[in-house]
């Protein structure tokens, strides 16, 4: 036993580097006779641009070039192109306008990239774009949604109503019927707060260009260095795969803001040869704020119609999402199929119908964020769900769980496309409401009172869907790309191993997770494995890192070559045992003959692939090195239950979580101390959308929370100490039943959160408090209870 | 950051001079707002002269009934100072709850007091403690000092060297914080030196730091938590953003009050 293998808490292998200040982030490296750029940015929302005069900043010193709109339109540049193309109702499909690399003609949001200026140095850059003269015809921004369908201004002058789409999921007919005969319906409004994603390390580019090879590279910070390779080489640029080197070295935090393909690397890499030097260009914090893509920005009305037991008997609801001035990488599939398609929650609602519209703004755009999609739903199902447990005088433990599916009935088929594989949402939910001590909650209560404070007790149940896939499911939903995940596998001459892996770890413990794999599939310490991704000219391909899917779908590709190697390594054990392949047996980094005493480590197995003296070559190759792809059956479904207790300081409206309890079924837990850390950082950002982090423009489309001075980031001292674990199902749809847990934290917590301050007012008559629940909100809502109280 | 000359001063006297001497000045002490603001190009300064090496702008003195924090002293050392932590608590407790601690080992008390940011939590003790501002040329009263938010009455190139804290019998300082930034969403100070009351807030004025006078009324004859929560401030004059409303503000002056009462004892 290696120590190192599946379920070993073996430490972070990659965190020496990145606390020694070691790591390799894009920002840390220089090529020789590098450039520096710097993008001059729309102050405007909404304008046209009438003019954009360089010639003050061509001539300033130490600049080397600068590009503007125009000139990347009359090379041909292309559009930067979507991912997944949404249909109408009506079949036709979603509104796709143009979006330059630099903006040309009209600028779009705050940001918006209007020039490049390429120099010797960062600060000369910038003072040139500074005299770069730029006629704004500025025009009325459209920021919010309401308006912006109104239709009255057009972010885009061929996109009417700003409606990108109007797309609609499940039978409305079976849910008009459900709600016919209906003893309740229950209604809710809602809005799903804008978030600024925040990686920690700001986004950054160097692009070259080799005029001897006509070879591009891009360094770049990216989830998925071939996705990028993919979208920018073919759609706006068209440089061939070969000819396009991406590599996405250490990076700093994603949190799916880096999936997407930014403009500012179709620009570098363009200018690098119009330049034939490098550019470097690294985003200051204030240009991260403003312009990586946002998250969440939803607004819905739901209803649910309910029995007279309080059983669900349908549930309709209608949402408008905002996808910001351009369509980004997946800014069309996030507020559909990976938020609507999850309607069905954890329970056994027979009916459901969700219409969705997009609806473009003069705002960044907006994508991916940590559970994309699926926070808004669980957001949306769990409020919806305590709100009718209060209408209706049931308890919420007894409603939900009388509405759960059960563990018998998996397979479960939802109304709305979704089959879970698997789960068991009851069980979760009782560890959650024991470690909580739930049934102790009143006489806490009761302690607060005296104190003065208001306690409250909010429940979230939830189950998510990651690992997106089946390929020819998502395909025939409108994505653009397949999802499966590659890998190859390289056992060296002496027994160490390279695994060349397609996914991308930018703080997610690939390093570690991936050599736990192969440590149990080779019986060799994790020390003897090297887990390289991020780089196209390596890596064979690859898909990336988001919607918790390395594991469950990179995972087995890696687990598949291993076996690979494993079913050749036996047949050269066998040839220089003198046995028959069927007798030789691989166990703890040993193959043996069944019976016998004979013997071979791994390392001997491969160094007689790489000197095949012994070798049987007519049967087999030399070498020890195996790729495979791998593509899962269907999504895995995590799920679990979050429970969260509040104080409330009724004279500041101060909220303080005094405890939250996540019980999660992430299936196989290949690392316990990792799976801990993800949990407990998207239980931080969860806390933080439901209290802290709110993205605010102005009316004309001004960011008024651009810095940390007004942008509220979740700190440890807002947080408490976290109850955390881990139980339940093992993962049907891929052979290392896993499940993905890098975004549960973040799906399930918020509800948690806003139930637990809603019941802690709800003595007050409190019934509503949007996120974030910042104290001014909070004692407004105590001051307006109090208004109506005194009234009646 | 746009180009600048860098210089350091080894006292007050080259300080001012090369002040005066430069086209546009400015002094860094501390440089926990100007570096931000420069690194933002809201500020274009021809030289910066930096104070940080003048050893006489160093230290803590104890006047007996009064306590002399000289201008380049950082937030860190007032916070564990034995003198301030044993005649004026209330100071010492301030300044250990100012920005984190990469802003208490480099920010100074000088620093702060002629920013006069309008959340800063040190204008606040200035003026709920009666000090006195001692600049390079004169003594200045924390009641005609601080001047409208971001200004105060010192002239161009005037230093300030310390400041001079009488010590009070009773004080305390309660500071709601903004959640982002930390600075006060409201902060007040409470104290009684030489028989009279003095509450002054923070974070909440649209000119900076001011006077409760309803609240000294109400504390004047009756020193107490209930007497200072039973004023209903007004909301005329504070501020509005979006993290609180004027109306929210001027709750929380009331509320922060009585806890400091509380607090002072």
């Amino acid at each position: 036993m290696t120590g190192t293998g599946i379920g070993a808490s073996v430490k972070r292998v990659e965190d020496q580097r990145f606390l020694t200040g070691n790591g390799n982030y894009t920002d840390d490296i220089n090529r020789p006779g590098q450039s520096h750029a710097w993008i001059l940015r729309s102050p405007h929302a909404h304008a046209t641009l009438n003019s954009v005069d360089i010639s003050k900043a061509v001539k300033a010193e130490g600049v080397i070039a600068v590009f503007t709109g125009a000139d990347m339109a009359a090379d041909g540049v292309g559009s930067i192109p979507c991912g997944w193309q949404i249909h109408n109702k009506d079949g036709s499909p979603m509104m796709e306008p143009g979006h330059p690399p630099l903006a040309h003609e009209k600028v779009r949001y705050v940001g918006d990239q209007v020039a490049i200026v390429i120099a010797a140095t960062r600060d000369a850059a910038r003072d040139a774009a500074e005299l770069i003269e730029v006629d704004y015809g500025v025009l009325p921004a459209v920021v919010d949604m309401d308006s912006a369908l109104a239709g009255g201004t057009l972010v885009h002058d061929d996109v009417p109503n700003n409606r990108c789409f109007d797309w609609e999921i499940g039978e409305k007919d079976a849910v008009d019927e459900a709600f016919a005969k209906a003893d309740h319906v229950v209604s809710i409004d809602l809005v799903n707060n804008r978030l600024i994603p925040n990686a920690m390390e700001p986004r950054a580019a160097i692009s070259d260009f080799d005029r001897s090879t006509s070879q591009y590279t891009l360094f770049t910070t990216s989830q998925n260095p071939h996705v990028i390779r993919l979208l920018m080489g073919a759609f706006v640029l068209q440089i061939p795969e070969h000819k396009l080197r991406v590599v996405a070295p250490d990076v700093g935090g994603g949190f799916g803001s880096k999936i997407f393909h930014y403009a500012e690397e179709a620009i570098l890499t363009w200018a690098a040869a119009k330049v034939h030097q490098p550019i470097k260009w690294t985003a200051e914090r204030s240009e991260s704020f403003a312009t990586d893509a946002h998250g969440r920005d939803h607004e819905s009305h739901a209803e649910l119609a309910l029995d007279k037991s309080g059983k669900f008997l349908g549930l309709r609801v209608a949402t408008k999402a905002n996808i910001g001035a351009y369509l980004s990488t997946f800014g069309s599939s996030v507020p559909t199929y990976l938020y609507a398609t999850l309607m069905a929650g954890v329970y056994t609602t027979p009916a459901i119908y969700a219409e969705v519209q997009t609806v473009f703004t003069n705002t960044v755009p907006v994508d991916a964020y940590r559970g994309a999609g699926r926070p808004e739903c669980t957001y949306l199902l769990e409020r919806l769900v305590t709100k009718a447990a209060r209408d209706i005088g049931i308890d919420p433990v007894e409603l939900r769980k009388m509405n759960m599916i059960q563990p018998d009935q998996y397979p479960y088929q939802t109304p709305v496309a979704l089959q879970y594989d698997c789960g068991d949402s009851p069980a979760t939910f009782e560890s959650a409401l024991k470690a909580s001590d739930y049934a102790g909650f009143e006489k806490r209560r009761t302690d607060a009172e005296k104190s003065g404070k208001l306690r409250g007790i909010g429940i979230s149940t939830y189950i998510e869907a990651c690992g997106i896939a089946p390929s020819a499911v998502a395909g025939a939903l409108g994505a653009r790309a397949g999802l499966y995940e590659s890998a190859q596998v390289r056992v060296h001459p002496t027994g160490s191993v390279t695994v060349y892996t397609g996914t991308h770890s930018h703080g997610q413990g690939h390093e570690t997770t991936f050599a736990q794999l192969v440590s149990e599939s080779f019986g060799i310490p994790i020390d003897q494995i090297e887990i390289s991704h991020g780089d196209t000219d390596q890596v064979q391909f690859g898909m990336g890192t988001y919607g918790s899917r390395s594991l469950a779908v990179g995972g087995p590709a890696i687990l598949n070559a291993c076996n690979k190697v494993i079913d050749k390594a036996k047949k050269i054990a066998a040839h220089i045992m003198e046995a028959d392949v069927s007798d030789i047996e691989f166990a703890d980094g040993k193959f043996t003959v069944a019976g016998t005493d004979k013997e071979m480590a791994f390392a001997e197995i491969s160094l007689a692939a790489y000197v095949p003296h012994n070798y049987p070559i007519e049967e087999i190759e030399p070498g020890l090195d195996e790729n495979a792809f791998y593509d899962p059956l269907n999504f895995s479904f995590p799920g679990g239950a979050h429970i969260c207790e509040v104080e409330i300081d009724p004279e500041t409206g101060d909220v303080e979580v005094i405890s939250f309890t996540a019980v999660d079924d992430v299936g196989r837990v290949v690392n316990p101390m990792i799976v801990e850390g993800q949990v407990h950082g998207g239980l931080a950002q969860g806390l933080g959308q439901a209290m802290l982090e709110g993205c605010v423009y102005d009316d004309d489309g001004q960011l008024l929370t651009g810095s940390y001075m007004d942008y509220t980031m979740p700190r440890a001292d807002d947080l408490p100490n976290f109850s955390v674990a881990t139980q339940g199902v093992m993962g049907a749809s891929n052979p290392l039943e896993v499940k993905g847990v890098g975004e549960v934290g973040a799906i399930g917590s918020p509800p948690a959160v806003i139930n637990a301050i809603l019941d802690a007012l709800a003595p007050l008559g409190v019934d509503d408090i949007s996120m974030p629940a910042t104290s001014q909100k909070v004692w407004q809502a105590i001051q307006e209870s109090n208004v109506r109280q005194a009234a009646e | 950051m746009y180009q600048f000359n860098y210089q350091k001063a080894g006292s007050a006297d080259e300080a001012t001079s090369a002040v005066a001497a430069a086209d546009d000045g400015r002094f860094l002490a501390g440089g926990m707002t100007l570096i931000p603001t420069l690194k933002q190009r809201l500020a274009q300064p021809s030289d910066l002269v930096d104070l940080a090496d003048i050893g006489d702008l160093v230290g803590i003195e104890d006047g007996g009934d009064s306590v002399t924090i000289k201008a380049m002293t950082r937030h860190v050392d007032v916070a564990n100072s034995d003198v301030v932590q044993s005649k004026i608590p209330a100071l010492a407790g301030l300044a250990d709850n100012i920005g984190d601690p990469q802003v208490r080992n480099r920010g100074t008390i000088g620093g702060s007091v002629a920013n006069n940011d309008p959340a800063a939590d040190y204008p606040a003790a200035v003026l709920a403690l009666n000090a006195t501002v001692i600049t390079n040329q004169r003594e200045i009263a924390a009641e005609s000092f601080f001047d409208g938010m971001f200004t105060t009455v010192l002239e161009e190139g005037e230093l300030i060297t310390a400041v001079r804290f009488p010590v009070p019998e009773k004080a305390a300082y309660t500071k709601f914080p903004n959640p982002a930034s930390r600075y006060a969403l409201v902060g007040v100070m409470v104290a009684q030196t030489g028989g009279e009351t003095r509450v002054a807030v923070t974070g909440a004025g649209q000119d900076g730091v001011f006077r409760a006078s309803d609240i000294e009324s109400a504390l004047s004859g009756n020193w107490s938590a209930d007497a200072a929560k039973g004023v209903k401030m007004s909301d005329d004059g504070l501020n509005t953003d979006i993290h609180a409303s004027a109306e929210y503000r001027a709750h929380l002056i009331s509320v922060m009050a009585s806890r400091a009462v509380t607090a002072a004892g």
